[in-house]
């Protein structure tokens, strides 16, 4: 006989977290009420290594038509936005954004060394390291370290997933993630984890660590719950995973929440073979839930203090391979969409395509100066002490 | 209170082993810690069995192809295929070795084999080469470390990944040989970057075949002559190492990653020095060292006792040894390892697993607290990791997940337990013993759940039943996740 549900784990009461926490577990108990004007980041990753030329694509350059015979996007299909410079037909919104002066194009965005395993590339990403360094801690954890050293706040930084990414890890605070808020309130307002707690003597440290994340999870689940119910939008949300990941997202933002940085991620565009379609549909995905988030927002009047801003581990290479597709590259471009930017359109030259190294795009633009930018210009952070080093901030913002 | 026997014995289990089992935890009160590791070394003294995935020339020949001139005759077809096929045969070795660490009797073998694994971490997707680094590291695994180190340094595994087959005579490449000294030796600021580029230049040459076998390419190597550490010669690969073992430096970076793995995160100065002395001038053997840890009488301080946090592995081979069972669907195992964020075989970097706090989010803690359950009581699962590409056990298309999500993919169902193998464990105890029993037997740490709150959860239908509930809910606390 197995043993049933309900006799193991009973449902507890709606009552909050904080009737049975110890004192010492309070702390975090007493958010910091955040004003409208917050200003919060919104980070698309792109895993798989997304295809920065067929992205934003470089529409009177032969080099790129040559190089890539069968994928090349044609001029007349690529949703031109300067004479020079189309985007991918699937990215409809994106050319809406453009428009209205939304949106932010940085070319040739990388790093010195650059590995090309999906893995190691992501990791330096979301560590912020140089390629021969092996960072265990990301650049949003750190963040969270430098913004609240000695209070645990999960919730300032938060990821629509299962699993958390390691950019969220800090050495000493880490980011939450949860797919849905119900579900996350569901799975941990069990009554024998708050019993548990109350139980808890203070004393041996690894003990009091995990007892502690469990109680940031446990009334960060609460209030995220809460604060998800407060203003549910009425603006209509494509079905997809990308499309209900920000439709939580726009909740968030929309309610009083704390939470300074939102992670989402969309993939797979690892497209070594049958490269278009798969394109296609992720940029069509990537459009459509854009553009409601972009319109709720609007709506509502939050789009000036909302950054979003796309990256992927790798750019792919220059020649398109014989399969229909393009094997695993270096540079590529970032997007960054909102109602606050300080300059719009394409920011920089397109990838210089006569001068590569083995056949990839060369950076002129290190990635990390994007991320010391965003801290230090919009979120208000150290960035010098996130990423450990003197950075150039750039102007976007 | 001080500690009894039993949590003696078992935390020897725990760090030496992967816990005790449901066969002979009612053993534990009387057996001594010395007779307990002379069980332990007895067991593991036989030479390993090789688990065979990718067998012959012809898989070697397939799944070894990292050729540039063979991959090229490939269709982009055929490189998929094996690749598919190389991700296959690695989620067959992880669940094969997973087995091996739950139910060999060579359990301190396998927990030093999976030491070594997080140690010379090596993350390529090829079958065949990591079966053959795998099967060097067993057979190493608690012998003389020069040995192991050697031998790993030439598995076409290493050469591989640290891209020694492109250190040239006249294009070095560094990597492989700053990672044997930075990772794998001595550690940083031990070595200067001249040594890197003298070792790299002596490491020239150095590769594998077609057949994953090591080769010294003559024609490549760089046979001038070299300074390393202070001594100067027509160096190669071997010298290199050779001079790396002389470096007392070396016995004290192997010393103290082993003492922060099997005895507290926080090393002991004073302790590491004392052993790295005695590892040093026993040539680096490893049966010595571990000895000196493991029967010493500080290693059984409180201090060190259910302090340190489980690995995902642990927990999982922990759970599976107390409470045999079938499991329904063994993919659960990689799911739950990939959720958890460790992998057999998929380290995240040459630097390894980190460990101590950096296993514990909100979410993996969360399902660590979930897991006991999910495997007694067929909770469901609802799981549903990102593709990662390079990473995904399986390459995970849109339609692919599309499918698994109609299917319901993330409803897992459990596994069915031996429940009578492990009531057996508390047979002869009295009813009002039983739960200070079954407590003392799943947790090892000193702040241990409250007995009176806990009584109020289990269930009192009969005795069976009340065992059961107990151990899970003892399984489903922070506490268990210490060892």
């Amino acid at each position: 006989m197995l043993i049933k549900r309900k006799e193991f784990l009973q449902i507890g009461s709606l009552a909050t977290a904080s009737v049975f926490l110890p004192k010492f577990l309070k702390a975090f108990e007493k958010p910091a009420m955040v004003p409208p004007g917050n200003k919060v980041v919104v980070v698309i990753q792109f895993s798989g290594g997304n295809d920065g030329l067929n992205t934003v694509i470089p529409v009177t350059n032969d080099i790129y038509y040559k190089s890539r015979p069968r994928l090349a996007i044609t001029k007349e299909k690529a949703l031109a936005i300067t004479g020079d410079v189309g985007l991918n037909p699937a990215l409809t919104s994106f050319r809406e954004l453009f428009d209205d002066g939304n949106l932010a194009i940085l070319n040739g965005v990388g790093y010195p060394n650059p590995d090309r395993s999906h893995f190691r590339s992501m990791d330096i990403w979301q560590t912020a390291s140089n390629s021969n360094e092996y960072v265990n801690s990301g650049w949003i954890g750190r963040y969270l370290d430098a913004q609240c050293s000695g209070c645990d706040k999960p919730t300032q930084a938060l990821e629509i997933d299962d699993i958390l990414s390691l950019a969220l890890k800090g050495e000493n605070n880490n980011g939450l993630a949860f797919k849905d808020a119900a579900k996350l309130y569901r799975t941990s307002n069990e009554q024998y984890f708050r019993d548990l707690q109350k139980a808890h003597e203070p004393g041996e440290e690894t003990a009091d660590y995990l007892y502690k994340t469990m109680s940031g999870t446990l009334s960060s689940a609460d209030y995220i719950f809460q604060k998800s119910k407060l203003h549910p939008t009425s603006e209509i949300y494509p079905a997809t995973n990308l499309g209900k990941d920000l439709k939580t997202v726009a909740s968030l933002i929309l309610s009083d929440i704390n939470t300074r940085v939102y992670y989402v991620s969309l993939g797979s565009f690892d497209t070594h073979v049958n490269q278009e379609n798969q394109q296609k549909r992720l940029f069509t995905e990537l459009s459509d839930a854009v553009k409601a988030f972009t319109t709720d927002l609007k709506k509502n009047n939050r789009f000036e203090d909302v950054l979003m801003m796309t990256f992927s581990e790798f750019g792919r290479r220059v020649t398109q391979n014989a399969s229909g597709g393009t094997d695993h590259g270096t540079a590529n471009n970032m997007f960054f969409i909102g109602g606050g930017l300080k300059e719009k359109g394409v920011l920089n030259a397109m990838p210089d395509l006569q001068n590569l190294n083995d056949g990839d795009l060369k950076h002129s633009v290190d990635f990390k100066e994007v991320y010391a930018t965003v801290l230090n210009k919009w979120l208000g952070a150290d960035d010098k002490m996130i990423l450990g080093k003197t950075s150039n901030y750039l102007n976007f913002i | 209170m001080p500690v009894s026997n039993r949590i003696k014995n078992q935390h020897l289990l725990w760090r030496a082993a992967f816990g005790p089992m449901a066969e002979n935890a009612a053993d534990l009160e009387n057996i001594s810690q010395k007779q307990l590791w002379k069980l332990l070394i007895k067991t593991s003294s036989k030479k390993p069995e090789k688990m065979v995935i990718a067998s012959g020339l012809f898989d070697g020949m397939m799944k070894g192809v990292q050729d540039v001139v063979q991959l090229q005759k490939l269709t982009a077809e055929q490189k998929k295929a094996i690749r598919q096929q190389s991700r296959d045969g690695l989620k067959s070795l992880n669940q094969r070795w997973l087995q091996e660490m739950i139910n060999s009797e060579a359990q301190l073998r396998e927990r030093m084999s999976l030491f070594w694994h997080g140690h010379f971490a090596c993350r390529v997707i090829n079958i065949y080469f990591q079966q053959e680094l795998l099967d060097i590291i067993r057979n190493n695994a608690t012998g003389n470390f020069g040995e192991l180190l050697r031998a790993v340094s030439k598995s076409s595994a290493m050469l591989q990944f640290l891209n020694n087959q492109q250190n040239r005579k006249q294009k070095p490449n560094e990597n492989f040989a700053r990672e044997v000294m930075e990772l794998f030796t001595m550690g940083r600021g031990n070595y200067s970057e001249k040594d890197v580029k003298e070792a790299a230049r002596a490491f020239t040459g150095w590769g594998f075949n077609l057949q994953g076998e090591f080769v010294f390419r003559k024609n490549q190597h760089d046979d001038g002559s070299k300074t390393f550490l202070g001594e100067t010669g027509n160096f190669e690969g071997d010298d290199i190492i050779d001079i790396i073992l002389k470096q007392k430096n070396t016995a004290v970076f192997i010393t103290k990653k082993m003492y922060r793995y099997f005895v507290n995160d926080n090393p002991n100065e004073e302790k590491v020095a004392l052993l790295a002395d005695r590892f040093f001038k026993s040539d680096y053997n490893l049966a010595t060292l571990m000895e000196d840890i493991f029967i010493s009488d500080w290693f059984y301080d409180d201090k060190n006792i259910g302090t340190k946090i489980k690995s995902p592995i642990d927990l999982l081979a922990g759970i599976r040894r107390l409470l045999p069972m079938e499991l329904e669907d063994d993919n659960m195992q990689l799911l739950f390892q990939r959720a958890l964020g460790q992998i057999l075989f998929y380290p995240p970097n040459v630097a390894g697993w980190p460990g101590g706090k950096s296993w514990i989010d909100s979410s993996t803690l969360m399902l660590r607290l979930r897991i006991p359950q999910i495997l007694t009581a067929n909770e469901a699962i609802n799981i549903n990791p990102k593709s990662d590409d390079d990473v995904m056990m399986g390459q995970m298309t849109e339609e692919k997940k599309a499918a698994q999500l109609k299917k319901g993919f993330g409803k897992m169902t459990g596994a069915s337990v031996d429940w009578d193998a492990v009531s057996k464990v508390f047979a002869k105890q009295p009813r009002e013993k039983l739960l200070p029993l079954i407590s003392e037997t799943v947790l090892q740490a000193s702040s241990r759940s409250n007995n009176a709150m806990l009584d109020k959860y289990l269930n009192n239908d009969s005795r069976e039943n009340y065992i059961k509930s107990a151990i899970v809910h003892l399984m489903s606390t922070p506490e268990y996740q210490l060892c």
